[in-house]
């Protein structure tokens, strides 16, 4: 057993939502075994057959008017991508499945690649597919996996980084934004990193990448202080290895999962210093004395504000009607996260910038859109208890008085209540 | 405007803190209301309309260098007659769709700034957007650098202003951000009353601070809408939610904003009305012209030329500035599909109060490339510097990373 307000925050970090029922089974199960069963191995779900990559089946001769219909092939294709992807992380079954979603989420945050360029969803997808392999495993396996990774290397101009004109865009990244961290590496870290990932093509008919021996510079570099570093696999190990990684890493977990005010030093060297995996990591961030005094401290992003409401007011995505579609990817467009299309490479802001007057119209919109279209999960409530019901609904620990007076201004009317109760400020952050 | 109007409007300018809101919406006195608009010189400063065109313009199809042979041997296929280019000074010339803006050059009144670029330059749509609105080219931050300003202006979202769906980079603060206002209204559900928003915006004590900004967002919401209410019952820009599946803006900041002549219309009202707002920011789309590009440019340049030029006309006498750019100029040499591809340096326009017409910073050689594309001459912060220092009384030293390079106007 574990006491309520502790499973709800363990679980609304760790997952989508939560709904109460997650809750419920937490509480008996007790913190330990929950964590356990979250950060365990999860199947991954069934992913969409697209069809061919449309820019893949192009002739180099193509027209253009070819180009245009495969833009549009393309533009279905990612809608089609995206669309499966929220079902996914509305639709996952077990507690496993439910923190695979979220993780997921978070890598692909981390190694932000946006769609817009890359102009794949095939390929966008197969991307994800490495995020859910090696998401809760060790981070050696991700990095090695990613440098190979199409998307990434299309998205930071890999497949322009040759011997004979390097281009320093994917070192700088993968050293700045994905492993290390800046003030770690130097400018002849970024040159000699961008040597070594020379030769990379990427082959969007096979939806793979590989290595052509001719654009590639074998010749071995001196990275990070580390000698004969000549391939994408002794570089990964340099930096994995490297002290500032895992206290890089441990960082960026917190800033999604715990709070988006500055990490204490003494939990990331904690977090940090408990594995070389991701699962372990995690595992140690929601254990440590610092976290529970994150309650509240963390903004929640547009895609967990939508996903978490989807879940918790029951809301079944895979029978919404095909009309009812574009009205959910234009919730989050209006909100300003929309999924395989990050802003750049620097993944998607944090806390207040999510709180503006514009996403406070769209939250009210959406509040009242999502409310619609559920089968009234507080109609049979009597009026005086809804408010409280609505908390439980929504695994808000409590309303402070300003909200439950706002709240009960319209508790006689039970949709009203719930949009509103979507856009409080209670509900906001997490 | 109506007496009751200008009341309300007023009142709707001045700030009101959060807390004095969720106190019960106290009255303001004339007095507190007039201090907010004066303080600290007496002045209420001049407003600056930056309008970003999305796309990447091409500069040398705008202001045209077409007495450089090196021009139409770059653009064979892509140049228009002598006769139809509007002559400045002999040696370039406005393109055919930029006859206001021409006007405005006959007056003495638009200022071109040539070259215009920053060092290494980032020929990524959305990076190179990043770049400008953050005004850092080595290392785009998460502030933009109107935001910077708006964070050390008083942290009041009315004091810039977007009338685009989502909020655009270069107005968000570290501790702020600007009002975003689409269609140039505040949408809310017919069922979200003005009492239900007044007691989420209350403030409530030891609640975390994330979560007060959260409420706080419900007061700025209420300030914003009134100042909506007043300045934009004509605003019919009723963009739904749906998603349009938009693919064009390349921006990073998504959703299609209502047309240029709207959103200017737009802040005309609210400049008319007096409001304490000191930055608006609009945008027109569309400048991605890989192919055909001749006259689809031309067209596109008209989209921005006739209501800004109007804009420019109807706010003369008045302490406004507007600024025009684009992330990136297009290569000089024309492609295969008579359109160009993303390029560098390229000019960007200065109207209004205290700009003296006339042409600003070097022309890029046309044939002393850097890799095919112009060098810069002018560095983009130069400009922002100015403006910064000169319409909003600022100091730019601190807001961009101790640059302090600046243009000199006049």
């Amino acid at each position: 057993m574990t006491d309520r307000p502790t499973a709800a925050h363990l679980l609304r970090r760790l997952t989508f939502g939560p709904t109460a029922s997650d809750v419920d089974a937490a509480v008996a199960d007790g913190a330990d075994a929950t964590v356990a069963k979250l950060l365990a191995p999860a199947t991954a779900p069934q992913f969409p057959d697209l069809g061919a990559d449309p820019f893949g089946a192009l002739a180099h001769d193509a027209g253009r008017e070819a180009r245009q219909q495969a833009r549009q092939q393309v533009r279905a294709q990612v809608t089609a991508a995206t669309w499966w992807w929220l079902t996914a992380m509305a639709g996952a079954t077990t507690p496993a499945g439910r923190a695979a979603e979220k993780l997921t989420f978070f890598w692909h945050g981390h190694w932000a690649t946006s769609v817009q360029k890359v102009r794949s969803a095939t390929l966008m997808l197969t991307q994800q597919q490495t995020f859910r392999r090696y998401g809760l495993g060790d981070t050696g396996a991700m990095v090695r996996a990613m440098l190979r990774d199409p998307a990434l290397i299309l998205w930071l101009d890999g497949q322009r980084n040759t011997r004979k004109a390097p281009n320093e865009n994917l070192a700088r990244e993968l050293m700045e934004l994905f492993t290390l961290g800046v003030g770690h590496y130097t400018e002849a870290d970024v040159k000699a990193g961008a040597r070594v990932l020379t030769g990379w093509q990427v082959d969007r008919a096979a939806g793979r990448a590989t290595l052509a021996a001719k654009r590639h510079d074998d010749t071995p570099v001196t990275v990070l202080g580390q000698a004969g570093v000549h391939d994408v696999d002794t570089y990964a190990g340099v930096l994995v290895r490297h002290p500032a990684h895992l206290p890089f890493l441990a960082g960026r977990l917190w800033l999604r999962y715990a709070s988006g005010d500055p990490a204490p030093a003494e939990a990331i060297r904690r977090i940090a210093a408990s594995g070389r995996d991701t699962a372990t990591m995690l595992r140690a961030m929601v254990t440590d004395p610092a976290f529970p005094a994150t309650r509240g401290h963390l903004v929640k992003q547009p895609v967990e504000w939508l996903v978490g409401a989807v879940r918790q007011l029951g809301i079944d995505l895979t029978k919404l009607p095909d009309k009812q579609r574009p009205r959910m990817t234009g919730m989050l467009r209006s909100l300003g996260q929309v999924p395989l299309r990050p802003p750049s490479v620097g993944g998607w802001p944090s806390g207040d910038a999510w709180l503006t007057t514009s996403s406070v119209q769209a939250r009210l919109r959406a509040g009242q859109a999502l409310a619609a279209l559920t089968d009234g999960p507080l109609d049979d409530t009597p009026v005086r208890e809804r408010v409280d019901a609505l908390a439980r609904l929504l695994v808000v620990d409590g309303w402070t008085a300003r909200t439950r007076a706002a709240l009960d201004q319209v508790a006689a009317q039970p949709r009203k209540l719930l949009a509103l109760g979507l856009a409080t400020p209670e509900y906001t952050v997490h | 405007m109506d007496t009751l109007t200008r009341r309300r409007f007023l009142i709707a300018s001045g700030v009101a803190a959060g807390g004095a809101l969720a106190a019960g919406g106290t009255a303001y006195g004339l007095h507190e209301i007039l201090n907010f608009r004066r303080p600290d010189t007496g002045l209420r400063g001049k407003t600056l309309v930056l309008v970003t065109l999305y796309g990447g313009n091409d500069g040398l199809n705008t202001v045209i260098p077409y007495a450089d042979p090196a021009y139409a041997a770059a653009r064979p296929g892509m140049t228009y007659p002598h006769d139809q280019i509007l002559d400045l000074d002999g040696a370039f010339g406005l393109n055919p769709g930029l006859a206001g803006l021409h006007g405005l050059w006959q007056q003495r009144r638009l200022a071109i700034v040539r070259g215009v670029g920053y060092p290494k330059p980032n020929r990524s749509h959305f990076q190179s957007m990043d770049i400008w609105q953050t005004a850092q080219p080595d290392r785009p931050g998460t502030t933009g650098w109107l935001g910077r300003w708006l964070d050390q202006a008083g942290r009041d979202p009315r004091l810039a202003v977007s009338f685009e769906p989502v909020l655009p980079p270069l107005l968000a603060g570290a501790t702020t951000a600007g009002a975003t206002v689409p269609g140039g209204a505040v949408k809310l559900p017919a069922t979200v009353t003005p009492q239900v928003l007044r007691a989420v915006s209350g403030t409530s004590a030891g609640e975390p601070p994330a979560q007060a900004r959260a409420a706080a967002c419900f007061a700025d919401l209420i300030r914003v809408q009134d100042l909506m209410n007043d300045v934009a019952a004509a605003s019919d820009a009723d963009a739904d939610d749906e998603d349009t599946g938009d693919d064009s803006a390349a921006t990073g900041t998504g959703g299609a904003a209502p047309p240029l002549d709207a959103q200017l219309a737009l802040v005309t009202k609210c400049i008319e009305a007096g409001a304490a707002t000191r930055v608006y920011s609009v945008s027109l789309g569309g400048f991605d012209l890989h192919a055909d590009e001749k006259n689809a440019q031309q067209s596109q340049l008209a989209k921005l030329d006739k209501p800004l030029s109007a804009f420019a006309q109807r706010m003369a006498g008045r302490d406004v500035v507007i600024a025009v750019y684009s992330e990136f100029g297009r290569r000089v040499r024309a492609n295969a599909s008579d359109g160009t591809d993303h390029g560098t340096a390229s000019s960007m326009f200065l109207i209004g109060a205290g700009v003296p017409g006339g042409m600003y910073g070097q022309a890029p050689s046309l044939t002393d490339l850097d890799d095919g594309d112009l060098r810069y001459t002018v560095d983009f912060r130069d400009v922002y510097a100015t403006l910064l220092a000169d319409v909003l009384d600022a100091e730019p030293q601190r807001l961009l990373d101790g640059w302090d390079g600046r243009l000199q106007l006049g």
